[in-house]
């Protein structure tokens, strides 16, 4: 993987194919970085990207590095990056449309002559041979053992303040991110009279479900006149329409039975005019509106889609 | 013996810390510890004294190293006393007139709440005073010579709730900035050009001075002898003095007439070598003292005001002692013979004073005196003593050292010599008239006593022992001092290693000279008694000649200064002003205008977007790596 | 293949996340090309490490690593804090630093 020659020139053929591949790769993951629209999906562009770096660290024989950069970066940077996501910009979805003017036009002369200023360079440094990290890795028995003993001699003191920079930055996230709590917080006593107050639903919220069939929290549990209790879901299920109305399932189910029934007893006729059509009663919440998956008016429908929940 | 000196200073300098710090628990002892503390810095100063006399003529020199104060390479302030013939005669009258006013004040301010922070003020004066004495350098000495201004300035505002002694505080401590000023390039002029405040390593430097370190000298005497006139209120920083006498009086018996004001005196002694070696300091020296001498006394004619009266005197009287110590060896030793006897019998004087006014109320204007003698008998008999003194009654302590200055300045010889010895002999008339004026309006005559500002009529009474007992002894000295160190030349025999002394050679005779001084004092003593004594005194000013009127407002002095100093001073500052605001503001304004023009336009760039701040710190890193590689390319 | 591609590599890198960091107004991914700006100079380092034969690009490589991690804590920790007070993550509107 590496050349363990005192000075060469010319890396494996593998680790030519491999930085030829992964470096594809890397720049795909940077320009995806920049480019991407949603920041979840520029940060795991990044994730990519420094996961190709971990690679090529591995690779130019700077191993403990290479497990570092996994770790700490893409474990646990990225991370914070992810949740920070989570916190604040979910759901904006950036536009890339410039606003300052002249903006990227700057940006593109200075970027692309900081780039070329750069590789012309790396290009006129000459650095045609290379001593390659094995004698050094191997000097201390290893590269970890190397690194820690540069560590903690010639680096000892910048080591040191390392701690204390981190120390000190952990501090001034937490200040930064602590709320002042402005006003006494609530006792349970205040909450209680001011619901007496309000008036509005002094009880506890009435419990999702329906008698013992249904515990699922998106049915609505049943008022004693058959009716649903919206209070009893929760007001994000409400906002999204995603209740499941099992009022009328049991007189449905009554009804079934009766009709199975009639027919085993050879009644016909008189299942035509069922007393329980549950359709006729005015001020049932759901009737007549024709997008109600559990709408009386289609039975059979009904079944199949229950049929198919049921399947899922 | 030498750790004595350190514990000489220390004593009162540990009282006037005990005292400022101690806080009210010390009220009620507060002046009995700094009495204490001024009486065991006499009786070290006695038993110092008492040592050196059994010594050796050349050996009495002790000297002390105590510190390095500022160890810097190449300027080193020692710490360090010295003390010698001159510093023990100072010494003993600081630590023994000090401990009496001490004893007086304990009667005289026992009525005063704020007496425990008085009497600090008073052992911090001590501590100071005997600093400038002592020290063996000049930076030493301007340490003391910049504490005994601040103790001034603490004194004479003291009844800091009267505006006037606020102001006359704050005009002491101005005017002699001027002085210290004075004091303080002379040091500097004597560091570059000597390299050393030591006297030790000055004076043998002075004496071998030749072309422009001549000229140097000169120039430290002229600076020398402006800090003698801030702090001893010679012509023409003599206004302060005057208006001291706001303070306390036991503050102007002892700061404003025995000793402080005799720091000049010591400073020019003390610096004998160097005016030896600049005879044009030494006449203006001279010139100074001889214009005092008449100009105080004159004032001290004009006031009614008794201690401004008794101030105007003292002032001539360091007058004379300038005068004297500016006639070089042959007169080094009167100056201070007469700084001795001047401090005993002008102490007393004070004290006499102030134990009047205990008696009237706090009134001070002589017209509202009269007819005091046998109310207050032994403050007429110590008073009256001063006063012999002071005019130079024959066998009391004026007499032989006064005397002595008046033919010292004949002795000076040619024409200057004359006009000298004229002038202290006019002085001398003078002094006996206001003095006799001070006597007889104060004690002779009719009672012109008036109620004070409340309505008090007076009730003139005898003061209590502390305060008539430093009298009594204070009037012992004006009576005896003179003639005791008359007695075999003893004075002479005692400084003359310090300051050298040569006898000159005068063109008029001893006897002629006492013969003058006597008909001069006849004179001076019947023109009073013609004016004052035979018919009675107006309770009101007369309006009084023209001279009169003026020697009442100082002769002008104030308003000297406010024509010449203030006013001019702000015609100074008002053209400045103009100046300021035309030119350098023009300039600077336009300068402002273009650059705000300028910058307004600048500011556009700053839009508040990071992004475009990072554009042009991009930009400018591309830039940086461009000249990078240029450079390598070159 | 010569190291020095990998020195190509991390410029091309380094270029992209400046111009990222003009070119995004959201403050995260604006952080994010920061420090990708950061791992292409660790790249650089190690390659230099690797063309000089000492580990001491490593240990600067290594330091970059935690001063990017105390970094990134307080970076977000401010974003968080600015966009609780003005409801935005964008870098434009924070633009109070002007005349």
């Amino acid at each position: 993987m590496m050349s363990l020659a005192a000075s060469a020139s010319q890396t494996s053929t593998g680790e030519a194919v491999q930085f030829w591949v992964l470096g594809t790769v890397a720049v795909l993951g940077a320009l995806g970085t920049v480019l991407m629209k949603k920041a979840v999906h520029s940060a795991l562009s990044l994730a990519g990207t420094m996961i190709v770096l971990a690679v090529f660290y591995l690779a130019q024989g700077a191993y403990f590095l290479g497990v570092v950069q996994i770790v700490v970066y893409t474990g646990a940077i990225m991370m914070l990056f992810l949740f920070v996501v989570m916190l604040v910009g979910i759901t904006a979805a950036d536009s890339l449309k410039e606003t300052l003017k002249g903006q990227r036009w700057w940006a593109a002369i200075c970027g692309i002559g900081f780039g070329v200023l750069l590789i012309a360079g790396i290009a006129n440094a000459s650095l045609h041979t290379f001593t390659g990290t094995g004698a050094a890795n191997s000097a201390q028995g290893g590269n970890v053992p190397g690194l820690a003993r540069l560590l903690f001699t010639t680096y000892v003191w910048a080591f040191e303040l390392t701690g204390a920079l981190l120390i000190t930055a952990a501090i001034g996230a937490m200040v930064l991110t602590h709320r002042e709590r402005t006003e006494e917080r609530r006792t349970q006593r205040e909450l209680a009279e001011a619901r007496v107050r309000e008036g509005t639903q002094v009880t506890p919220l009435p419990a999702p479900g329906t008698y013992a069939r249904h515990n699922a929290v998106d049915i609505p549990g049943l008022l004693p006149d058959g009716t649903i209790s919206e209070a009893s879901v929760s007001s994000t299920l409400r906002e999204r329409g995603q209740i499941r109305d099992v009022s009328r399932d049991a007189l449905r189910r009554l009804a079934e039975l009766d009709q199975r029934s009639e027919e085993w007893l050879e009644r016909r006729g008189v299942a035509g005019a069922s007393r329980w059509e549950p359709g006729r009663r005015k001020g049932l919440p759901g009737a007549g509106s024709g997008d109600d998956p559990a709408d009386p008016a289609d039975p059979a429908e009904h079944a199949a889609d229950h049929a198919e929940e049921g399947a899922k | 013996m030498e750790t004595l000196i350190g514990l000489l200073v220390a004593a009162p300098l540990l009282g006037a810390g005990i005292l400022l710090t101690g806080g009210r628990r010390l009220d009620r002892t507060g002046h009995l510890i700094g009495t204490l503390l001024a009486l065991v810095s006499f009786a070290f100063a006695v038993v110092l004294f008492a040592d050196m006399l059994g010594k050796d003529t050349a050996q009495r020199t002790l000297t002390s190293h105590l510190w390095t104060w500022v160890p810097v390479e190449g300027f080193q302030a020692q710490v360090g006393f010295q003390l010698d013939q001159l510093s023990m005669t100072f010494v003993l009258l600081i630590t023994g007139v000090g401990s009496l006013i001490h004893i007086y004040s304990i009667g005289y301010m026992a009525h005063d709440e704020r007496r425990r922070r008085f009497f600090g003020y008073l052992n911090l004066f001590l501590a100071a005073m005997l600093l400038l004495v002592l020290a063996d350098n000049y930076f030493l000495l301007y340490a003391g010579w910049e504490g005994v201004g601040l103790a001034s300035y603490l004194l004479i505002g003291f009844w800091q709730h009267k505006p006037s002694a606020a102001t006359a505080a704050k005009k002491a401590f101005i005017v002699n900035r001027v002085g210290d000023i004075g004091l303080s390039i002379g040091i500097m002029l004597m560091f570059t050009t000597f390299g050393s405040f030591a006297f030790a390593d000055v004076f043998p430097k002075v004496a071998q001075a030749s072309g422009t370190q001549h000229a140097t000298v000169t120039g430290i005497g002229f600076m020398l002898l402006l800090a003698a006139c801030g702090k001893s209120a010679q012509v023409p920083l003599q206004s302060w003095l005057g208006d001291a006498m706001e303070g306390p009086t036991p503050v102007s018996a002892l700061i404003h007439a025995a000793t402080m004001v005799t720091a000049g005196v010591y400073l020019i002694t003390r610096s004998s070598a160097i005016f030896n070696a600049a005879p044009d300091a030494q006449t203006a020296v001279v010139t100074v003292g001889a214009v005092t001498l008449l100009f105080g006394a004159i004032v001290g004619c004009a006031k009614d005001d008794i201690k401004k009266a008794l101030a105007g005197s003292t002032m001539s009287q360091i007058g004379y002692m300038i005068m004297a110590a500016g006639l070089g060896p042959i007169g080094y030793v009167f100056a201070i013979m007469h700084l001795v006897t001047h401090g005993f019998f002008k102490a007393g004087l004070f004290l006499g004073a102030g134990s009047v006014m205990h008696g009237m109320n706090d009134e001070v204007d002589m017209r509202r005196y009269g007819a005091l003698r046998s109310y207050m008998p032994i403050t007429f008999v110590t008073f009256g003593l001063g006063y012999l003194a002071i005019i130079g009654f024959p066998g009391l302590s004026g007499f032989f050292s006064k005397d002595k200055i008046i033919e010292a300045a004949f002795a000076k010889g040619g024409g200057e010599g004359w006009i000298l010895g004229s002038a202290a002999l006019l002085g001398a008339a003078i002094t006996a008239f206001y003095m006799t004026r001070v006597m007889i309006m104060t004690f002779f005559g009719e009672k012109r006593w008036q109620p004070d500002a409340e309505g008090h009529e007076p009730h003139p009474h005898e003061s209590p022992a502390t305060m008539t007992v430093p009298m009594i002894v204070l009037a012992f000295g004006s009576v005896f001092a003179g003639g005791l160190f008359s007695i075999n030349s003893a004075f002479v025999k005692w400084l003359e290693p310090v300051t050298g002394h040569s006898e000159g050679n005068s063109p008029v005779s001893t006897a002629t000279v006492t013969a003058g001084t006597m008909v001069v004092l006849v004179v001076g003593v019947a023109l009073a008694w013609a004016m004052y004594g035979r018919r009675p005194v107006p309770a009101v000013a007369p309006r009084g000649s023209l001279l009169t009127r003026a020697a009442r407002r100082d002769l002008l002095q104030d308003d000297f200064n406010h024509v010449v100093l203030v006013r001019g001073g702000e015609h100074l500052t008002r053209s400045l002003v103009y100046l300021d605001h035309s030119l350098v503001d023009g300039v600077v304004n336009g300068t402002a205008a273009s650059v705000g023009g300028l910058s307004g336009r600048l500011r556009r760039v700053q839009n508040g977007y990071v992004r475009s701040y990072a554009v042009s710190m991009l930009g400018g890193t591309a830039l940086v790596v461009a000249a990078t590689l240029l450079m390598r390319a070159v | 293949m010569n190291p020095v591609n990998y020195l190509y590599l991390s410029a091309l890198l380094f270029t992209i996340g400046a111009a990222g960091v003009l070119i995004r107004r959201n403050a995260i991914v604006v952080f994010m090309c920061v420090e990708l700006m950061l791992n292409a100079c660790n790249l650089a380092f190690v390659t230099f490490s690797r063309l000089h034969g000492n580990l001491d690009g490593q240990i600067i490589a290594f330091f970059t690593m935690v001063v990017a991690a105390a970094e990134v804590v307080v970076g977000l920790a401010i974003i968080v804090s600015i966009y609780r007070t003005r409801h935005s993550a964008s870098v434009d509107d924070a633009n109070l630093m002007k005349l």
